[in-house]
């Protein structure tokens, strides 16, 4: 017999027992041992028919293929730059991925490109065992972001802060008149008014301490709501 | 049965309190207090490892600092590392190694840094038991909690939780014991002074009921952080 030990949003601690039984699938943030199902981190837990999830609470950003990513320019290297993505791993840009047409590399100098501190929108195409993470700006929509700033999320809580087909997202952008762009490793490039772009960072921090919670969408538009008189 | 010192049941352990999330700006960090020993601990990484020929391509590497501040123990202590402060530092961290799931952030290193603010007894334990919390809190993948207090025999008698005092006392074992609660794994056992063969066995089962004990503690403070009443 398999059965659900824990209620779905629930919070676990690693090593909780979440379900017993073969019937159940372990998913990101959860392990088997022998019959049962166990949390790997502490997080909200979720269910999909027999699939079970932990959303963590907290955490840096893991990369993985398909991603796309805001990263910082950090070094310009002979044939590429390396990219701050906000994990523990530096990710690569080789130039072959980013700058269109030939271009002759002992002869130019890839800062006219991209600069240190220059920030990007690119696709994760590969992440090898050992964690070397490649990658590239081939796609429509993916380029260098000019001027504007980095505001910082935990990785697990973009799904929030975009919200159900993107209502969290494009309501903020109503209220702030910013330019916002949320990458999938939780960092968020804002630009615009001032005042708008410290209304999104508060807006950020109330999502990122409440993301566990429900009815956040409506908490932060009374936010948004009373703070942003100020800008009418 | 004749009384403690402090006037305790022989299996009672002194007052427990925990709190996760002290430390603002640490990705992870607790604090246990029992009785009159607090450990604060934070966790930052998992991150870039320094210097970079101790990285490990396959695993992430844990390192420890455990610190007694000059002020924690009535005589002032010297500040800074000492013989006694790096063993401790090691048993710590072997103590929580085994909780880890290391394999998942490879080329990487998570540091737990806990510092002492008050000694009465039983600093180690205290110690593993914020660090285990402040891990938890860091979304760090662990196969499980630990959860640490000492056990003793003091004047014939098999004893939870020594404090200084009874420490003190002529021909007092301690036996600090560090216990996974879900698989049931001892991490960390040692003895300090002399035990009678046939009673290790006692110690033992007292220790580990005690763990369980300390581990619902962990267990609340954890899961007490994101409750809404906490939130508010």
């Amino acid at each position: 017999m398999s059965e659900l030990l824990v209620n779905e949003k629930e919070i676990v601690i690693p090593g909780e027992e979440v379900a017993k039984g073969m019937d159940f699938l372990p998913s990101m943030g959860t392990f088997r041992e022998g019959e049962s199902v166990y949390a790997k981190k502490l997080g909200l837990l979720e269910v999909k028919q027999h699939v079970i999830r932990i959303v963590p609470l907290n955490g840096y950003y893991m990369p993985k293929r398909g991603d796309t990513i805001i990263g910082v320019i950090t070094n310009t290297g002979f044939s590429g730059w390396t990219v701050d993505i906000g994990s523990p791993y530096d990710a690569n840009l080789p130039v072959g991925e980013s700058v269109r047409g030939r271009l002759e590399l002992l002869r130019s100098d890839l800062s006219r490109y991209f600069d240190v501190g220059d920030i990007i929108v690119a696709n994760i195409y590969n992440v090898t065992k050992s964690k070397i993470i490649q990658l590239s700006m081939r796609e429509q929509g993916l380029r260098k972001l000019n001027g504007g700033r980095i505001i910082t999320i935990t990785p697990s809580k973009v799904p929030r802060l975009i919200g159900k087909s993107g209502s969290m997202i494009v309501m903020i952008k109503k209220y702030t008149n910013c330019d916002i762009n949320v990458g999938q490793n939780g960092y968020i490039w804002v630009n615009g008014p001032l005042e708008g772009q410290y209304l999104v960072e508060k807006a950020v921090k109330l999502i990122e301490k409440e993301a566990h919670l429900s009815g956040l969408t409506d908490k932060v538009k009374e936010m948004l709501e009373k703070e942003g008189v100020k800008n009418e | 049965m004749s009384k403690r010192p402090d006037g305790r049941k022989v299996d009672e352990m002194r007052d427990i309190e925990a709190k996760v999330g002290v430390i603002e700006e640490a990705d992870g960090s607790a604090m246990f207090r029992i009785g009159n020993t607090i450990a604060v601990a934070g966790v930052y990484g998992p991150k870039k490892v320094v210097p970079r020929h101790l990285e490990d391509p396959e695993k992430a590497i844990l390192k420890c600092y455990y610190d007694m501040y000059s002020f924690s123990v009535p005589e002032r202590k010297r500040p800074g590392p000492d013989r006694r402060s790096i063993e401790l530092s090691m048993v710590i961290k072997n103590a929580l190694a085994p909780a880890i799931f290391l394999k998942e952030y490879p080329k990487t290193q998570i540091e737990v840094f806990v510092s002492i603010i008050q000694a009465d007894a039983g600093t180690r334990c205290a110690a593993i038991s914020a660090a285990a919390m402040a891990l938890a809190d860091a979304g760090i993948a662990m196969k499980d909690m630990v959860a640490a207090v000492a056990a003793g025999h003091v004047n014939g008698e098999v004893v939870i939780d020594l404090n200084k005092e009874e420490e003190d006392i002529e021909g007092t074992s301690d036996i600090p014991m560090a216990y996974m609660p879900r698989t049931k794994k001892i991490t960390l056992l040692q003895l300090d002074g002399k035990l009678p063969n046939d009673k290790l066995k006692a110690v033992m089962e007292l220790g580990t009921k005690s763990c369980e004990a300390v581990y619902e503690v962990e267990k609340k403070a954890l899961k007490e952080k994101y409750t809404p009443a906490e939130s508010e």
